[in-house]
């Protein structure tokens, strides 16, 4: 199994963990993600507040070198995720948007037909590798740990692709089969406001101090994330709410992946856990042996 | 400006409407915005539509309504943050989101937002570092975006940027990409072609 691998800006610095788990996941469960030469940012939505034609061209120059390598993108981030279905979908949708992506696309010598699938990780690992294989290769399980899945807004959304629009369920399956428990988590698709956090501060500090709240009245001791941007604003701005509400927040948020990477016996280190602002204190990571020794 | 340019100016208003309200409706499902039944469900989903001053569902009846300025003179389409809450929710499928990214980019060109407007200073920003490295440059836009628009907030910024550099989080240089010339070689084509 072989896929073109779009990074994306965040998890080349700030999605530093999320990078470094995907790929040891990956290589560990034997899928090859080979890194597309030269990609360019997505434009997210910066570019599509702008214009729309710019917004897919530039996402489209990716996509472009992907045809060239043959197989489908892996895309982690869920805003380049979207951005670069999107594109697929508008080229698929409007003969307008098409041409004129063709043609900016030809101003660099590219082309794209549109037929390069894009992938998040989730998506891949659970149906493509399977939960059985998965629990097969763990070595490690999570001990009951109570976790919140937070998917956020832009993977799921706005058109049903792997799972469903407003209560998805991929990741709570795949934290169940490492053996965690996994909370009733009613904000697993709302919005952290992405961008907010910077352009409108006071907005976004209330919505993640409503889902931090959320996930500890279900019981969550740590939260996992599946966007860069969902993580950094969870998890950069805890001190700040905490500041602002007078709260007492100190969730770590990890990576799926992370999580993911522990139980197949990957090193933390290799895995960026070490780099992480609110630390874990008490993952209940056992190994599968001592449970059937017991 | 002399009064009698006035008509004029007032045409050309009302033929940039009707423009406008022909691209909505034109891309793909655009014309379901006709079947709005009013029910406001997109408002209840939206996690953000309490600091609105304009409700998502008040957008799409103004919207119909022709009272486009209205609806560009608002908070609402800087504040939207595209998370389709209100999208997969519509019972009669409008796409809310798409309109307000149409609405927010008209917005844009019509330069309708106050000056050292955060949301704008921020695309800019990101604009110029793709076309200046092809990629983001967190620690540059950062720097950039609060000099343009809040100087005091700097030294929060800069607390929070130093603990993520510690933790290799954070760059000091952008990466940029070998092939830039080509981005930007697409972004002019594409410029050219957007109100074709």
């Amino acid at each position: 199994m072989e896929f073109a691998y779009y990074p994306g800006c965040s998890l080349e610095h700030t999605g530093k963990p999320y990078d470094q788990s995907v790929r040891e996941v990956f290589k560990t469960l034997g899928i090859t993600l080979r890194e597309i030469e030269d990609w360019n940012c997505c434009g997210a939505t910066m570019y599509m507040s702008i214009s729309k034609t710019i917004a897919y061209a530039v996402t489209a120059r990716n996509l472009a070198i992907a045809q060239t390598m043959g197989c489908d993108i892996c895309a982690p981030c869920n805003s380049c995720y979207t951005i670069l279905r999107k594109a697929n979908r508008y080229i698929a949708w409007d003969p307008k948007v098409r041409d004129k992506i063709r043609s900016a696309l030809k101003a660099a010598n590219l082309t794209y037909d549109g037929h390069v699938d894009v992938r998040h990780p989730l998506d891949i690992l659970v149906n493509d590798i399977g939960l059985d294989t998965i629990e097969k290769r763990a070595k490690k399980y999570f001990d009951g740990l109570r976790v919140a899945p937070y998917y956020g807004c832009q993977i799921v959304r706005p058109v049903k692709h792997f799972d469903e629009l407003d209560d998805p369920m991929t990741m709570d399956h795949l934290l169940s089969a490492l053996g965690a428990n996994v909370v009733p988590f009613a904000d697993k698709v709302r919005c952290c406001g992405g961008m907010l956090m910077t352009t409108y501060e006071e907005i976004a500090l209330d919505l993640n101090n409503e889902l931090l709240l959320n996930a500890e009245e279900g019981g969550a001791e740590i939260i996992a994330t599946a966007c860069p941007l969902c993580q950094m604003n969870l998890e950069g701005y805890q001190a700040k709410i905490n500041e602002k509400y007078h709260t007492n927040h100190s969730m770590p948020i990890v990576y799926f992946t992370q999580l993911l990477g522990l139980a197949l016996g990957i090193e933390a280190g290799k895995l960026g856990m070490d780099t992480l602002l609110v630390k874990p204190k008490d993952l209940k990571l056992k190994s599968k042996d001592k449970k059937v020794a017991a | 400006m002399p009064k009698t340019l006035e008509p004029i100016k007032i045409k050309r208003e009302a033929e940039l409407r009707e423009a406008f309200l022909k691209e909505v409706i034109g891309m793909p499902h655009g014309e379901k915005i006709k079947n709005c039944i009013q029910c406001g469900t997109c408002t209840g989903a939206c996690p953000v539509s309490r600091w609105m001053d304009i409700t998502p569902r008040q957008v799409v009846a103004l919207f119909r309504a022709g009272m486009i300025e209205e609806i560009l003179h608002s908070r609402t389409i800087w504040i939207c943050a595209s998370c389709y809450a209100c999208r997969v929710r519509c019972p009669s499928g409008i796409k809310v989101t798409e309109t307000l990214y149409a609405l927010k980019r008209l917005a844009i060109d019509k330069k309708i937002f106050p000056k050292r407007f955060p949301v704008h200073v921020l695309s800019e920003a990101f604009v110029s570092n793709l076309q200046k490295y092809g990629r983001n440059f967190e620690l540059g836009l950062g720097i950039r975006y609060y000099l343009a628009t809040n100087p005091l907030k700097l030294m929060s910024g800069a607390r929070f940027g130093l603990s993520m550099m510690k933790r290799g989080r954070m760059a000091i240089r952008p990466s940029k990409i070998k092939k830039v010339r080509e981005v930007r070689a697409i972004i002019n084509r594409a410029r050219e072609l957007e109100g074709i």
